[in-house]
């Protein structure tokens, strides 16, 4: 038997959606608008953080075709500015800090805990307007002439010296802030007291133990920049501070403050991601994930860590050499926990039955250009070297290849992954291979020669740059259209899946979890009672058991 | 196990919602859901006081002088207030769990009443700052009371060895108004969205909303209630009391 995928589909001819689903429930946009159902605020989340994905993105190609040339030429310097501002503003807090948790992690973690929803549905559809207002406030906020302090609202530049919107891209961080608590805090409630009878910790998928990591740090970490961004908010106003040496003030009081959430936002955003690549890697080589226990305490390890390295973004900014060397120090710690996991999935693939569909391209996306990003976070995390590499576009490309190398391929992988169970129907399995391989090539060419820019010399946030830099640019504005069109084919085929897509039945990537025993897409209360756990996360004997015992239901 | 497809309305309470399977998970995890919340404000309050520890290690002296602008019977009053809340809080909370409307009502009013005189007090406080141009930033922030304690008779009396600060650490106190404005002033948010909350829960308890038996949201506002208590006694402390030890 070639077993060159291990998709299942019921037989197309006879296969019907379910006729009763979240989709089909109820009609009406007041019923998409006022709903409790975590399925359908997860789907109102996706098109939301699609779009701002998007503005995000077309601001990174103002930002390459700007930097085609070595002088300003497309726009004036503050111009470039606030384009590389907003850019940074939204692609994190509009974009990766929400997007798996928010769109996956909302839809499925209920189901992988054998509940009916989330412990607060009420606050779930609040934390989406609440996303939902801090995004039309960052496009007032845009429309208005931006913000040129860079995402880091760096004081006192933000608080004293400028004239840009700065209070009005806090305020709406600062609302954008608390959609992120209110996820965290629904996703911990839910995980500790919602799991179904046997359902116990060790039992769990791993994807909701790296959830539940990531949304401790959002719990604890969130509101710490959203006092910081009410100071920053403050001193604009009163013209006093304590952010401001004019006035007495510290800024790198502001540099603590910001980092001690900045840096666990950074966890915030990858660790939904590995929660993503323990699923797929698992099911695509037919394998429990090996180690869980150590990819379960990794995950928590990474939260728990998060929070001691915050100064490792301000080597160079004041702080005493002690206080350089302990987190530095620390810094080479909290690498471990990711090394960690990196090993575990490739210890997974090791005599698994692997097939190459596309989570699983993604995945292996993934895993070799996170390690490549996370290796360069060691160059980083040295204080030696770091004082060379910092401020250029060396850090560019590191946190590039870890969010976008990393989180947003992790994104992509989730979203097919899932998407039959969401949608009820497969995407095209071709095109999206090519599609990732697409997105592969072009993210290597945009960001890879960022790295040799950054050991140059080339400083980042600059509109112009000396001549010598402009090969290695083009080279890097080239490769970003090669990733645009990447990223532009999976809206497209998606899209066309929606009507056109094979029927996928309820468990096309025959997967454990408790997710793959329900109906595509899923009934509005998931289960029609509540399961009962009886077996170990990720055992795929049960599953075959399983498969012998039931029949493709058909519509 | 449940049928959640034929939903047995006379089997478990009205005011279980669907995706629970019991009032005492619903209870449970709301409760949790509440502390958890509370530690994210613990959290947000934190970056105050840590930009309020720097500072003071920094500037004591303007901190002290300033802290003697403050009325320590206002502040003292004040404490009295939301303590006192604190206990009428906690008796509307029993009364609830006892199913006694009449007291219920007593107490939630009693609570917002008090929350109500605390913010009174507040206004009275800030008003005199404002008067005396302690308002930080607008307003003409004054630093005459600091170069020369003799010109502010009130506070001279009750602080007869505060000495006249330097030029550069009397244009400190601004930051020290500055902390105390913006702490008094996010607790003062804080407990006036708690005073609309309770003025929700007053209409809804006469309503006989929490004496069926479902007691859960007074339960958790009881628990807002008490932190926000707990986050003023930090700060009349670390606002008021700086140099009142020993």
């Amino acid at each position: 038997m070639s077993a060159a995928t291990i998709v299942s589909l019921p037989d197309q001819a006879t296969a019907r959606i379910p006729k009763m689903n979240f989709i089909t429930k109820e009609n009406g946009l007041l019923s998409w608008l006022l709903t409790s159902d975590h399925k359908r605020i997860a789907t109102l989340y996706l098109i939301s953080i699609t779009f701002f994905f998007f503005i995000g993105g077309a601001l990174a190609g103002l930002i390459r075709l700007e930097l085609l040339t070595p002088q300003t030429s497309l726009m004036a310097a503050d111009t470039y500015n606030k384009v590389f501002s907003m850019h940074g503003l939204i692609m994190v807090f509009f974009f990766l800090v929400p997007s798996v948790p928010a769109t996956i992690g909302n839809f499925v973690i209920p189901m992988m805990v054998g509940a009916k929803d989330l412990a607060l549905p009420k606050i779930n559809l609040l934390s989406w307007y609440l996303y939902v207002l801090g995004g039309l406030m960052m496009l007032y906020t845009m429309s208005t002439g931006g913000v040129d302090t860079g995402w880091t609202f760096t004081t006192p530049l933000s608080t004293h010296y400028l004239n840009t919107n700065v209070v009005s891209a806090a305020l709406c961080v600062f609302v954008a802030g608390f959609s992120s608590i209110l996820t965290g805090l629904n996703f911990i409630v839910t995980i500790h007291k919602m799991r179904c009878p046997g359902m116990t910790w060790f039992r769990l998928p791993l994807f909701v133990w790296s959830m539940y990591a990531a949304s401790i740090l959002m719990v604890l970490g969130t509101p710490v920049l959203a006092i910081t961004l009410t100071l920053v908010g403050l001193e604009r106003i009163f013209h006093i501070g304590v952010f401001d040496p004019a006035f007495g003030g510290d800024p790198l009081l502001f540099q603590h403050l910001f980092w001690f959430y900045s840096h666990p936002a950074v966890y915030i955003m990858i660790l939904p991601g590995m929660a993503v690549i323990s699923e797929v890697v698992s099911t695509f080589s037919r394998k429990r994930v090996f180690g869980y226990t150590a990819v379960a305490f990794s995950s928590v390890a990474i939260a728990v860590f998060a929070f001691f390295v915050w100064a490792h973004h301000m080597f160079i900014m004041g702080i005493s050499n002690y206080s350089a060397l302990i987190f530095s120090l620390l810094t080479m710690l909290v690498a471990v926990p990711s090394a960690i996991k990196i090993f575990n999935w490739a210890f997974t693939l090791y005599k698994g039955s692997i097939t190459f569909e596309t989570p699983l391209l993604y995945a292996f996306g993934f895993m070799g250009l996170f390690t490549i990003g996370g290796m360069t976070g060691v160059f980083l995390g040295s204080t030696g070297t770091d004082i060379h590499l910092t401020e250029t576009y060396f850090i560019v490309a590191h946190f590039h290849f870890v969010m976008v190398g990393g989180m947003l391929m992790a994104f992509l992988a989730g979203i097919h992954f899932w998407w039959p169970k969401w949608t009820g129907r497969m995407y095209p399995e071709k095109i999206s291979q090519f599609a990732a391989v697409v997105t592969f090539i072009g993210f290597n060419f945009t960001f890879f020669p960022q790295f040799i820019l950054g050991t140059l010399g080339m400083p980042r946030r600059y509109a112009a740059y000396p001549p010598e830099f402009q090969a290695l640019n083009v080279f890097s504005t080239a490769g970003a259209t090669i990733l645009g069109v990447g990223y532009l084919l999976p809206i497209l085929y998606l899209t066309w899946s929606l009507k056109y897509g094979a029927i996928a039945g309820n468990n096309p990537w025959q997967a454990t979890g408790l997710e793959w025993q329900t109906q595509s897409p899923p009934l509005t209360e998931n289960f029609t009672e509540i399961p009962i756990m009886d077996h170990e996360a990720y055992d795929y004997e049960w599953l075959e058991r399983q498969q012998e015992k039931e029949v493709a239901s058909v519509g | 196990m449940e049928e959640a497809d034929h939903p047995h309305h006379e089997e478990h309470p009205s005011y279980q919602r669907h995706h629970f399977e019991s009032v005492d998970q619903q209870f449970d995890a709301t409760n949790f859901a509440m502390w958890l919340f509370l530690v994210t404000e613990v959290m947000f309050f934190g970056g105050l006081f840590a930009s309020y520890l720097i500072m003071r290690n920094w500037y004591y002296r303007p901190f002290v002088e300033g802290s003697h602008q403050l009325s320590i019977f206002w502040g003292t009053a004040n404490t009295a207030v939301l303590i006192v809340s604190s206990f009428t809080m906690a008796m509307a909370v029993w009364s609830a769990e006892v199913r006694r409307k009449g007291t219920l009502l007593l107490c939630l009013s009693l609570t917002l009443l008090l929350g109500f005189v605390f913010l009174g007090i507040k206004g009275i406080e800030w008003h005199e700052k404002w008067e005396k141009h302690h308002v930080p930033g607008i307003h003409q922030y004054s630093i005459a009371a600091f170069l020369d304690p003799a010109s502010d008779p009130e506070v001279h009396k009750q602080y007869p060895d505060d000495q006249p600060l330097p030029y550069d650490l009397a244009q400190k106190t601004e930051q020290y108004f500055f902390l105390y404005f913006a702490m008094t002033g996010m607790h003062a948010l804080h407990m006036a969205i708690g005073c609309g909350i309770l003025i929700f829960m007053i209409v809804r308890a006469k309503a006989g909303a929490y004496t069926a038996g479902h007691v859960t949201f007074v339960e958790n506002f009881g628990l807002y209630w008490h932190f926000v208590d707990i986050i003023w006694i930090y700060l009349f402390a670390l606002l008021y009391l700086i140099s009142r030890h020993g």
